[in-house]
């Protein structure tokens, strides 16, 4: 009895480091921006900040829209156009990995992490001198006596951008659970009667969607809310959510910014309850 | 007897390393036939040549008649319980059963009457929605067994599928599995390295060491005709003595004659001399046929096991009777208790309990092995 208490004892211990990370750096911080979310300059209470994000309008040629909600709306159509194209690309990629040799296995996936161990800035940078309109890209096609592109400052660049920033997140959580697969289920699949399709359909991608839930949340979220990308390729005509928060922020309309930022958090949480939803309904089915 | 699968002259290496060498074997309809030998021996990649997951690098695969080494797993009419089942994690039971059926696109009604009839078959009605995590290791391995049925195939493989069960469980499922076989008629290819799961389940027995068939028949046939010493050796306890053939019914060993009913060698060909351990009858020293002292006697419930030391060579002998160690007795063998074996390869390698104890640790590491 005294031992089993002694242990208990020595876990809570041994937890409370992270519990006090947790409350400093995730709990705290988390209440500052509810807490300026729902107040204004004074301080008192309010649902300004909350309200203005759904109702503010502007007009351009004579075109009166939504300001914030069409912010919103374009990031998240960039954001999961570059999601599907990383799922698109990183699937089968993961797949081919998994069934790699342990040898090619290691050698790819320190290929694909090495540009993880770049600063991000600098990558993106890297893309503006290959986008530019005398960038790489077109001094090649020029070169080569093709038409050059017109890249730099469209959707099409921010979207590039995104992509190559936050593909490895989307390889590596559906590359783990790969390799933790058995083969012999697909052996088993193959026996009774599937085809190479039947076995991808019926067993490796329904026992693959967890991880495809987590690399989709991993790159959906923070490329919803990147601004850096969309100010330096995008040249500043894609006004993103993340781009809104910080040009609110540095204006210091902190209630705002926080309300924005508070905003986005409740709708990615909804979002990424729903996808588990979906996973779990799956796993149970 | 219809002849549903043959395999010609089939060989396979992996990396250079042959597993198998020139099989041959016949397989008929509706036959329980075991391939039984050590780990390493070729068994489970003949099963996986039937199966589909490996093509031979030569001979051929019949089919009813028809070559089918180069066909894929999903168009061949036999199907597979895997050594750990390799039940979807992802489906529930009924859904695992369901699952080649759903593959043909079958009708709803049909899947779930189809699926019905395997639950009943292996006793695990009511089970429809667990989960097969949530299953027992022989519940899991009912659902293999169920899933495997299903789609009717002519033949059923099963590689080594009591193996991860404890012992109870094991002699129940052994008793379960011939009985669904009996009620099926599907013609059941079953691998182990456990010579009673063998000798108990089988019609037929295909011993193999060292990629080669090394005798295929009875349980009966394969237990008092074995062909060569390996054969003696795996299949039971046998002592094996190095002998001459006089002449017909007439065999020298151990320094000595022996009557025996065996017949048709050469005079005085050199044979091997297989004598089972619960052959042999324990007498006073002084009227044996032979003359030993008893080295080591051990309690095993139904019998003693005891191995006496006669000129150096140590024999197994299981008796009822109680004797001492250091005790000076005489044997006695019956002339239909001696078994006349060819010369082979495996001569002399086997059959001596000397090295008892060795032998029992190498077993035991042969099982521990035998999942890799």
């Amino acid at each position: 009895m005294k031992e089993r208490d002694g242990l208990r004892l020595a876990r809570r211990l041994a937890l409370a480091p992270y519990g006090l990370w947790s409350l400093l750096f995730i709990v705290v911080p988390l209440g500052f921006v509810a807490y300026y979310a729902f107040t204004d300059n004074d301080f008192a209470f309010t649902t300004a900040n909350i309200a203005r994000f759904f109702t503010a309008t502007s007009e351009s040629d004579g075109v009166v829209t939504h300001t914030y909600l069409l912010i919103f709306w374009r990031s998240l159509k960039l954001a999961v156009i570059s999601t599907l194209l990383c799922l698109l690309m990183g699937y089968p990629i993961a797949f081919i990995l998994s069934r790699a040799s342990a040898r090619t296995q290691k050698i790819l996936i320190t290929l694909i992490m090495i540009p993880m161990w770049m600063n991000f800035l600098i990558r993106t940078y890297a893309w503006m001198t290959i986008l530019q309109d005398t960038g790489i890209l077109n001094s090649l096609l020029r070169a080569l006596h093709l038409r050059p592109v017109h890249i730099i400052g469209t959707e099409t660049a921010v979207i590039i951008g995104m992509v190559y920033d936050y593909f490895p997140y989307m390889i590596l959580p559906i590359y783990s659970v790969m390799a933790k697969m058995d083969l012999k289920l697909e052996e088993a699949a193959r026996d009774l009667g599937c085809d190479s399709f039947g076995v991808l359909r019926r067993v490796i991608f329904p026992l693959s969607l967890p991880g495809v839930i987590s690399g989709i949340t991993m790159v959906l979220i923070p490329s919803i809310s990147t601004f850096y990308i969309s100010q330096k390729l995008g040249n500043g005509k894609f006004y993103l959510i993340g781009d809104a928060i910080e040009g609110q922020y540095v204006a210091n309309n902190l209630h705002f910014a926080a309300a924005i930022a508070f905003i986005l958090m409740v709708i990615l949480l909804i979002g990424m309850a729903l996808m588990q939803r979906y996973a779990n309904s799956r796993a149970a089915a | 007897m219809r002849k549903i699968i043959e395999l010609k002259n089939v060989s396979k290496s992996f990396d250079g390393q042959k597993v198998l060498d020139n099989v041959s074997l016949d397989i008929y309809d509706n036959e329980f036939l075991t391939l039984l030998g050590p780990s390493g021996c070729g068994k489970t990649t003949t099963l996986r040549i039937i199966a589909g997951f490996e093509t031979p690098d030569a001979g051929s695969l019949f089919f009813l008649g028809e070559d089918i080494a180069s066909l894929p797993p999903h168009r061949r009419s036999v199907n597979t319980v895997f050594q750990r089942y390799a039940l979807f994690p992802h489906l529930n039971v009924f859904e695992n059963i369901a699952f080649p059926l759903r593959v043909k696109k079958l009708p709803q009604d049909e899947i779930r009457e189809k699926v019905s009839e395997m639950l009943r078959l292996v006793a695990l009605t009511g089970f429809e929605r667990r989960s097969v995590s949530s299953l027992s290791g022989g519940q899991q391995q009912r659902v293999a067994i169920a899933r495997a049925l299903v789609s009717r195939p002519k033949v059923l493989l099963l590689d080594e599928p009591l193996a991860a069960l404890d012992l109870k469980l094991r002699k129940d499922m052994q008793q379960e599995l011939k009985a669904i076989q009996k009620a099926t008629g599907v013609t059941f290819v079953f691998v182990t390295h456990d010579q009673e799961e063998a000798l108990s389940m089988s019609d037929t027995v295909v011993v193999m060491s060292e990629g080669k068939i090394q005798q295929i028949g009875t349980p009966i046939d394969i237990y008092n005709e074995p062909r060569n010493a390996f054969v003696a050796d795996f299949i039971g306890e046998s002592n094996i003595l190095s002998g001459v053939m006089l002449r017909d019914r007439l065999v020298r060993f151990s320094g000595r004659d022996f009557d025996c009913v065996d017949f048709g060698f050469d005079p005085n060909e050199p044979v091997d001399v297989v004598v089972r351990p619960e052959d042999v009858d324990i007498v006073p020293a002084e009227s044996g046929q032979l003359r030993g002292t008893v080295t080591s006697v051990t309690f095993l419930g139904v019998y003693y096991e005891i191995i006496v030391d006669i000129d150096g060579f140590k024999w197994m002998i299981q008796t009822t009777d109680f004797v001492d160690v250091d005790e000076h007795i005489g044997l006695k063998i019956d002339p239909d208790a001696i078994h006349i074996m060819d010369k082979s390869e495996y001569s002399g390698m086997f059959g001596d309990y000397s090295s008892f104890s060795e032998e029992y640790d190498e077993l035991s590491q042969a099982e521990s092995g035998a999942e890799a």
